[in-house]
């Protein structure tokens, strides 16, 4: 599903570099659920963001379900994201004057999508994630929660080959967390490819696999007995 | 393209970021509307003054030159310098007949006489002339009728006054025409009545009599006071002057070169230097109004970089989601240009508004000083380009300042 070879990244921090990626290795399978862990500093994001298509690698291969990522157009960056990847935030990042069903529209639209049709199948991703009722609603009026379950239901609504998140329960409390993580394990249960940036022992623990990274390089990668979300909500 | 144009999607993403900014972009088209609002008032004014200065002078031949003897001062052929010189009807004849683009030439002569109604006198200043005067300038005839070539056979003895005249020999209300009045102790009926409009040319009349009339009454025989010569439209009135006088020196054996010999007063000179002077004030309104059109698009255009900063991280999730720089900059484009457009179509409205107001305040009777206060359509339209061109061009730094910033700098932004 996603190779990495050899990852190199570093960035310009006045007249010194800073190497922030120092070969990565990594290989995920279809159906994993990665959760990549490590202190400030260690990666983990610009990781994600090359992963996502947001930066790119100074040296190295990344392969995307077979389709190697390099050498990409600002253009063919945007097609790669929209097709193959759905993004999860820390914060959300809703459109704030559009209503959910709009902002989970968002990425069909720039498929090119019809309007109608776009619509019915964001309604039914909203439905998904418990939500249709607040379809007419702006994010200002819903909870941290629910703003989560409209960003999931964006990223799910292009059909992506693989989900992003960075630290999708950062900005939420316990249980709402345990909720939020729960709807993410039955994605997987569903057969959807996962990978997920955190800092939370107890999140990545309901992972099914812990990729843990320090100073730029892989320290450990473990599979481990996912914790069901279920059980605390 | 054509059919991202006819997007609702698009329409609604305008409409949305118009919505989220409704103070910011009303402020920001306020520039735009006071731009082609001032080129449409103004252009519309102009126009208006134009068409009254083409209405005053449009009764009177323009291309028209009044010359008149005065005292020679070279001596020629044996006559000494300060001659009185003397015009002649065969002079205006053979000016006439021989000097080439000429329309009409009018002899004219005028006195001062004690003019007297019953227990009223005054003295006003006579003319005696030919039906052709109302051809060249033209009479705004309120009663009656101008002479005609049966008074100037028959050397009758009709007159017609002014309202001035009017005013002070008659009772408010009392029809003129048929009424008897005394030039010279001379009794004259009244025909006609004229009115003097804003601008007189030439000198000032209070009555016309018959030329051959005035002949008679002030034993002028042959000789006329000054000349009105008109030239055909597309000569050069000044060359019809040179032309004419160099005639007139001949015919009188004055010096060529004898610049005092007549006098001359050339209207069309005069006439041009006026309408020099509209054509300076209608490019003095593009320029101002363009000016103030750049102004106001430049304003569209710092606003949208403004609102593009803070945009920044909505730009940053939308190509996250998958937006091409290109349709990021496609919709920033369409928003410029369809923020100047409003604002343009507002502008052109209201412009339109202060032209009837216009209109309607200074534009209505007889001595309007704007009359049809008015844009041509081509010039709206061209506006309209202008403005349509403009927005696009300065859309197009916000554009490209929106996509330069890495989706993944604006996401980072807080």
């Amino acid at each position: 599903m996603l190779k990495i070879n050899q990852l190199h990244k570093s960035y310009a921090i006045g007249d010194s570099s800073l190497h922030v990626l120092k070969g990565i290795d990594l290989s995920v399978d279809k159906g994993e659920m990665v959760a990549i862990m490590g202190s400030s500093g260690s990666g983990k994001s610009t990781l994600l963001n090359i992963i996502g298509m947001l930066d790119e690698a100074d040296s190295g291969d990344y392969i995307l379900d077979e389709l190697p990522i390099k050498d990409l157009t600002e253009k063919k960056a945007a097609v790669y994201r929209n097709r193959f990847l759905g993004f999860i935030f820390q914060s959300f990042n809703l459109i704030n004057y559009k209503t959910a069903v709009e902002n989970v529209a968002l990425p069909l639209y720039y498929q090119g999508m019809k309007r109608k049709e776009r619509h019915e199948l964001a309604m039914f991703h909203l439905g998904k994630v418990g939500l249709a009722d607040w379809a007419k609603h702006l994010p200002k009026e819903l909870s941290g929660g629910q703003k989560q379950r409209v960003a999931i239901a964006r990223a799910l609504a292009a059909n992506p080959k693989l989900l992003l998140a960075d630290e999708p329960t950062g900005a939420l409390d316990t249980k709402t967390s345990h909720e939020i993580m729960e709807f993410i394990q039955s994605l997987n249960d569903e057969g959807k490819t996962i990978l997920m940036v955190t800092h939370e022992e107890d999140i990545a623990n309901m992972c099914k696999r812990i990729v843990r990274l320090r100073d730029g390089v892989i320290m450990e990668d473990k599979r481990v007995e996912q914790i069901r979300a279920e059980q605390y909500v | 393209m054509f059919k991202f144009l006819f997007d609702r999607d698009t329409w609604q993403e305008v409409y949305d970021s118009f919505s989220k900014n409704k103070l910011r972009s009303i402020l920001t088209m306020v520039g735009v509307w006071w731009g082609i609002l001032l080129l449409i008032g103004l252009l519309g004014s102009a126009k208006g003054l134009e068409n009254s200065f083409n209405r005053l002078f449009g009764d009177f031949a323009t291309n028209s030159v009044f010359v008149w003897g005065q005292n020679t001062s070279k001596p020629f052929k044996g006559f000494q310098e300060g001659r009185r010189v003397r015009l002649s009807l065969s002079d205006a004849k053979k000016v006439e007949e021989n000097i080439e683009g000429i329309e009409f030439v009018v002899p004219r002569n005028q006195n001062q006489s004690l003019v007297v109604r019953n227990f009223i006198s005054g003295t006003f200043t006579v003319n005696g002339d030919y039906p052709l005067l109302d051809k060249v300038q033209k009479k705004n005839l309120s009663h009656g009728r101008f002479i005609n070539q049966n008074d100037i056979d028959d050397n009758k003895k009709v007159v017609v006054v002014s309202n001035e005249v009017y005013k002070q020999l008659f009772e408010k209300y009392k029809e003129p025409i048929g009424e008897y009045i005394q030039i010279n102790n001379i009794n004259f009926k009244v025909i006609g009545m004229f009115e003097n409009g804003n601008v007189n040319m030439g000198p000032t009349s209070d009555m016309h009599i018959p030329f051959t009339t005035f002949q008679h009454i002030y034993n002028k025989g042959d000789r006329i006071g000054w000349m009105m010569i008109t030239g055909k439209p597309e000569y050069d009135i000044k060359q019809i002057e040179e032309d004419s006088k160099l005639l007139l020196k001949n015919l009188n054996k004055i010096h060529p070169e004898d610049k005092r010999a007549f006098g001359s007063f050339n209207l069309g000179d005069q006439f041009s230097k006026m309408t020099g002077f509209l054509t300076g004030m209608q490019f003095l309104t593009w320029f101002v109004g363009i000016a103030t059109l750049f102004a106001g698009v430049f304003a569209i255009g710092n606003i949208l970089l403004i609102t593009v900063k803070e945009r920044t991280k909505e730009i940053g999730v939308r190509r996250a989601l998958g937006a091409t720089p290109f349709e990021i900059k496609r919709q920033i484009v369409v928003e410029a240009v369809f923020l100047t457009m409003v604002a343009g179509l507002f502008g052109i409205i209201t412009g339109g508004w202060i032209l009837i107001g216009l209109d309607a305040a200074f534009g209505q009777g007889e001595d309007a000083t704007i009359v049809n206060a008015s844009v041509s359509i081509a010039v709206v339209f061209i506006a309209l380009i202008i403005l349509v061109v403009l927005g696009t061009l300065i859309g197009l730094i916000p554009a490209f300042k929106a996509t330069s910033i890495k989706p993944i700098e604006a996401l980072r932004e807080e």
